[in-house]
Parts: structure tokens; sequence; C-alpha cells
């Protein structure tokens, strides 16, 4: 099947320094491939190559070396950018026009024209919450609300992969569930959906795979279940009626306990042994199994590790 | 073509809501207008000074509008990064930067049209206010239609100091792009002077480099037909063509260049 989003090798060298110039590599060989109808996440912290990355997607910038394409076009093609919404970070449109006339102006320029036109501007502000304000100038708009007409421009062509720079930010929380809403509704149309955030509860909720970016080089890739899976870094025994001192021989294998009521603990086991043997011990000593659970990771966790490891890499490196 | 079209009058309708325009409009009428009270102080040259402060409000006010919207045609966006929404669309970057110059000439067109009624006004008053003897010693009639020579060629000049801060502004920030043009705009009415220069200079390399300059830079004197046509003297069609002519080709390389460095840079 093809693609929607593939990257090779895909690398990108800013020139730093005033006098001497030398190279400073924003994006290292990021190779990537979306699936149509994929919510695909980009992760990671500030200046790691998200926007660099949707910057070279939506040819802003050449890159260096390496190759993107689209729907199985190379970035670029006016045909492609027929077939595809952008979301810039921190969108900044014309002062002097409405929220009306922009999107009118964007419409335009993909063919809609007369009432079809019209229809499509009113139905977009309906949907992204911009309601009597859309007759006002964009320079009375506050940063929520710029994001909101950003994120109906984004939409103005019915596209099918939507690409979103920090999509969440300068939302309220109503905002935020909102534009998840929206996500989501995209997603169950079957629309491609490629964003870039630093906050990882927006990737929880709404991805399907994700990658984390850090110092300019893909350190992750997967889907979630994939990559929270491979952290299980121990279990959870809560057990009922259980005897102080039974605690003290069962040794380092418990890392940690708690009394969350009387007789009841909450005992956090290491991966030194298997969790069916300790339990076997513990209900032999009549105790009562309340649950047993595997502890893994968040994605906050599984994010810093990774992030942790790049620029230690770095460091080593340079 | 649609794209081109739609960002042209995109530009315009912008424009038009810019206070910046307002105000030079507003004070290149009040100029135009008062040129009559001026006008009024000395005696028999009365309609000469009408026309000639019209024609140079024209021309000066034209100036600011061109630089100061034309410089944020292309590097205001850029700095702005409003040119990140455009361009995701299905835009060619050469199409965005035609789209925003023909925008911005016809701003220029209106606004320059609002100036020419202005004058006309003002000088149709002064000719209904004079006795017809007065009238018939002056060089050329009040609402001589020569004076529409003079406009037109100040357009053209507009058009091209337009184009020069369009093809700065593709590639430099915006204040660099208006001290840049400004220069372009001074130097180019020297021009002439710059092609004899190596008979007042004894180094032979300011000669050679005067010289050079003298055919990179646009000779703008060449549009100035101001004072031939206020003193009532004839401006040639052919002098027109020519000028129009001078002016297109130099207009063309400007905006192509322009398209062309566009094309290729990144938007950090």
């Amino acid at each position: 099947m093809q693609s929607a989003i593939r990257t090779e090798e895909l690398t990108k060298d800013y020139a730093v320094g005033f006098w001497r110039k030398r190279p400073h590599r924003a994006l290292d060989r990021l190779s990537i491939d979306v699936a149509p109808g994929e919510v695909f996440g980009f992760l990671g912290p500030n200046g790691a190559g998200k926007t660099t990355t949707l910057k070279l997607l939506m040819q802003l910038i050449f890159p260096t070396s390496g190759r993107a394409e689209i729907l199985g076009q190379p970035v670029g093609a006016v045909a492609v950018r027929r077939r595809l919404g952008y979301l810039p970070e921190n969108p900044y449109f014309y002062d002097y026009l409405t929220a009306e006339e922009l999107l009118g102006y964007f419409a335009s320029l993909f063919g809609y024209v007369g009432p079809e036109r019209r229809r499509r501007v009113s139905m977009l502000l309906d949907r992204v919450g911009i309601g009597a304000e859309r007759r006002m100038q964009l320079r009375k708009f506050s940063k929520g609300m710029l994001q909101r007409v950003g994120i109906a421009q984004a939409l103005i062509n019915d596209p099918e992969v939507v690409f979103l720079d920090e999509p969440m930010s300068g939302l309220d929380p109503v905002g935020r569930r909102e534009v998840r809403a929206l996500m989501l509704e995209l997603r169950d149309r079957g629309t491609t959906l490629f964003f870039s955030s630093h906050i990882l509860a927006d990737a929880e909720a709404l991805c399907s795979r994700v990658a984390i970016l850090a110092g300019g080089r893909l350190t992750a890739i997967g889907q979630l279940s994939e990559l929270l899976a491979f952290e299980i870094r121990g279990w959870e025994l809560v057990v009922a009626d259980l005897r102080p001192e039974l605690i003290d021989r069962l040794g380092d294998v418990v890392r940690h306990h708690a009394e969350i009521a009387p007789g009841r603990y909450a005992l956090e086991l290491t991966l030194a042994e298997p969790p069916e043997r300790l339990l076997a011990e513990v209900l032999g000593a009549g105790a009562r199994l309340v649950a047993l659970n595997p502890l893994r990771d968040t994605l906050e966790d599984v994010f810093m590790k990774h992030v942790a490891e790049a620029s230690s890499h770095r460091m080593t490196t340079e | 073509m649609r794209a081109i079209r739609h960002i042209a009058v995109n530009v315009f309708r912008e424009s038009v809501r810019d206070k910046v325009l307002y105000n030079l409009v507003f004070f290149a009428v009040l100029l135009i207008s008062a040129s009559y009270l001026l006008g009024q102080l000395t005696a028999g040259q009365d309609v000469k000074i009408i026309k000639d402060l019209g024609l140079a409000a024209t021309s000066i006010f034209g100036l600011f509008i061109a630089v100061f919207i034309g410089i944020g045609l292309v590097s205001k966006e850029v700095e702005r990064r409003s040119v990140y929404g455009v361009l995701a669309k299905p835009v060619r970057r050469h199409e965005f930067v035609l789209g925003k110059y023909l925008g911005l000439v016809l701003t220029l067109a209106v606004n320059i049209a609002v100036m020419a009624v202005a004058l006309y006004l003002v000088l149709g008053y002064m000719a209904w206010m004079t006795p017809a003897n007065v009238q018939a010693a002056w060089d050329a009639p009040a609402l001589d239609p020569a004076l529409l020579k003079a406009v037109f060629l100040i357009f053209v000049e507009l058009c091209l100091i337009t184009a020069v801060a369009l093809f700065f502004s593709t590639f430099s920030s915006s204040i660099l792009s208006a001290v840049l043009t400004f220069g372009m705009f001074v130097a180019g009415h020297f021009d002439a002077d710059l092609k004899n220069f190596d008979q007042v200079v004894a180094s032979p390399a300011a000669g050679a480099l005067a010289r050079g300059m003298y055919y990179v830079l646009p000779n703008l004197a060449s549009f100035d037909v101001k004072a031939d046509v206020v003193h009532g003297q004839p401006v040639p069609w052919a002098l027109m063509g020519l000028a129009t002519g001078y002016g297109l080709v130099y207009i063309a390389m400007l905006v192509l260049a322009a398209m062309f460095i566009f094309s290729r840079r990144d938007f950090k």
C-alpha cells in the first residue's frame, strides 16, 4: 500500500555563526513511513527538529540531503498540496482581514467559488467555535482564537493528509478538548493526521503511532502499546490479610511496600523473579489476592529516557 | 493564473484597510489643495505652482506607498510567517511573488488616480476663478491633458520602485529593504551624472565604477517630464513609449530575479 508520508534519510543543515559560518544539523537522516489513515504523533522537546521536519514536508525549506514524499509524490508538487492541510506553529495571518475573509481567500486558492466557498467557510468556522467574531479583523484575535482559525484554514480543502504543528498550543482546556474531538472525527473519516507536540497526554489520547525525536535524530518509533510494552519495569501486587513479617521474608524482590488499609498492602516487585512464585508464597501464607498489575513506564518516562540517551550520545560524540 | 489573481486582490484588499495608506493619500490630497493657497502668493505663476506641487506630491507620496507597502509584500510576510499558510496551498512560489507585485501595482494605480483627480479639481477651480484674458497668458491651459502624461510616467516609475522593493524584500529584512529602495530611488535620479563621472575624477577605477553603476541602476530621470508639462513644452509620444518600454524591461528583470530568489530560499 502506498504511504501517506514517507521520508528517506531526510537531513537539514543550517549555517550558523555570523562571520565564520559552520553547519548545524537540525535534522539527521530521518526515515519514517506513515500509512494512510494513521494518527502519527511526532514528539520531542523544543529544538528537537519537529518544526524543521514539518517545514521540509511543506517545502518551506529545502533538504540538505534525502527525500520526502506525500501521497506518493515529491513534496512541493502543487497536485499534492491540493490534497493536504497544514497548521503552522503559532499561526499568524493577515492583520486587516476578518476570519471569514481569510478563509474565503484560502478557499479561493483551492478553486472554491460563490456559494460553495461561503458554505465551506461558514461550516469550518462553526466547527472550530468561531461565532460572531468571524467578522472581526484578525489583529483583534487572541492567540487561542488565531489557533482555531489556523485549524479551520488547514481543513478548508477537505484534505486527505493534515499536518499540525503544535495544534494545542495557546488553547484553553475547553479548546483542547474540542480540538481533540475534531482530530478524532477526522481520524474516523480516514484522514491521515501527522502532528507534532511536546504535550504527551495529547499523543497518548490520539495517536496510533509515535516517533520520538531528540537532537535532530529519531530515537524511537512505533505503536504506543509497543513502545510502552517494552518498558515493563516490575509488578504491583495488592494483597489483603497479609502478615507484615512476610514482607521482610520476601527480601530484595520487594522494591517498595505500602499499607493502604489495615492488613492490605501494595507491594512493588522487581523483575528479578517471576511474579507467579511470589504470589504462590504470599497466598500460601494465608493472604488474599486483590490485584496483580504490570508496572509500565508512562509515555513521559519513555520520552525522558530517549531524550536523555540522545543528549548523552551527542555529548560523547562531540 | 487563478492563484495570481486571488493573491493580487488580497494585497489590494489588505492595503486599502491599512491606515498608513489612508494617511499618505490624505496628506497628498491636502498638499495638492494647499498648493492653491501657495499659488495665490505669486501673481502670474499660480497655475504653474499648483501643477508643480501637485505632481511632486503625487510622486513623493506615491514613493512612500510603493516603499512602505512594497517591502511589506514579501519580507513582512516572511518575518511574521504569514507566508507559511499561503505557500502550503496549491500556489507556486513565483505565482505568489507575481500576485503580490500585481496587487501593489493595482493599489498604486488607484491611489495615483485619486491624487490626479484631486489635482484636476484644484486646477478646475483655479480656471473657473480666473478671467479669460489672464488665462490666455498661461503657458498651458489649467486642465491640460498633457498632465496625464506626467502622471502616467510617475506611475511607471513607481511600478519600477515597487519592483526594486519587491526584489530586495525577497532576501533581506523589511528595514534593510526600505533603506536600499530609498537609496536606489535617490541614486536612480542622479544616474545620468554617473555616466560622465570619469571626466571629473582623476582615478580611472572610480570612473569605471561609476560607469558600471550607470548601466546597472535604473535611470529614473527618464520618467521625469514634470517640468516640460508644467511649462507647456511638448512631450513627444516617442519619448513616452521609450520611457515606458525601458521601465517595463527593467521591471520584468527585477520581478524575474525576485521570483528566482524567492523560489529557492529557505524560510527558517
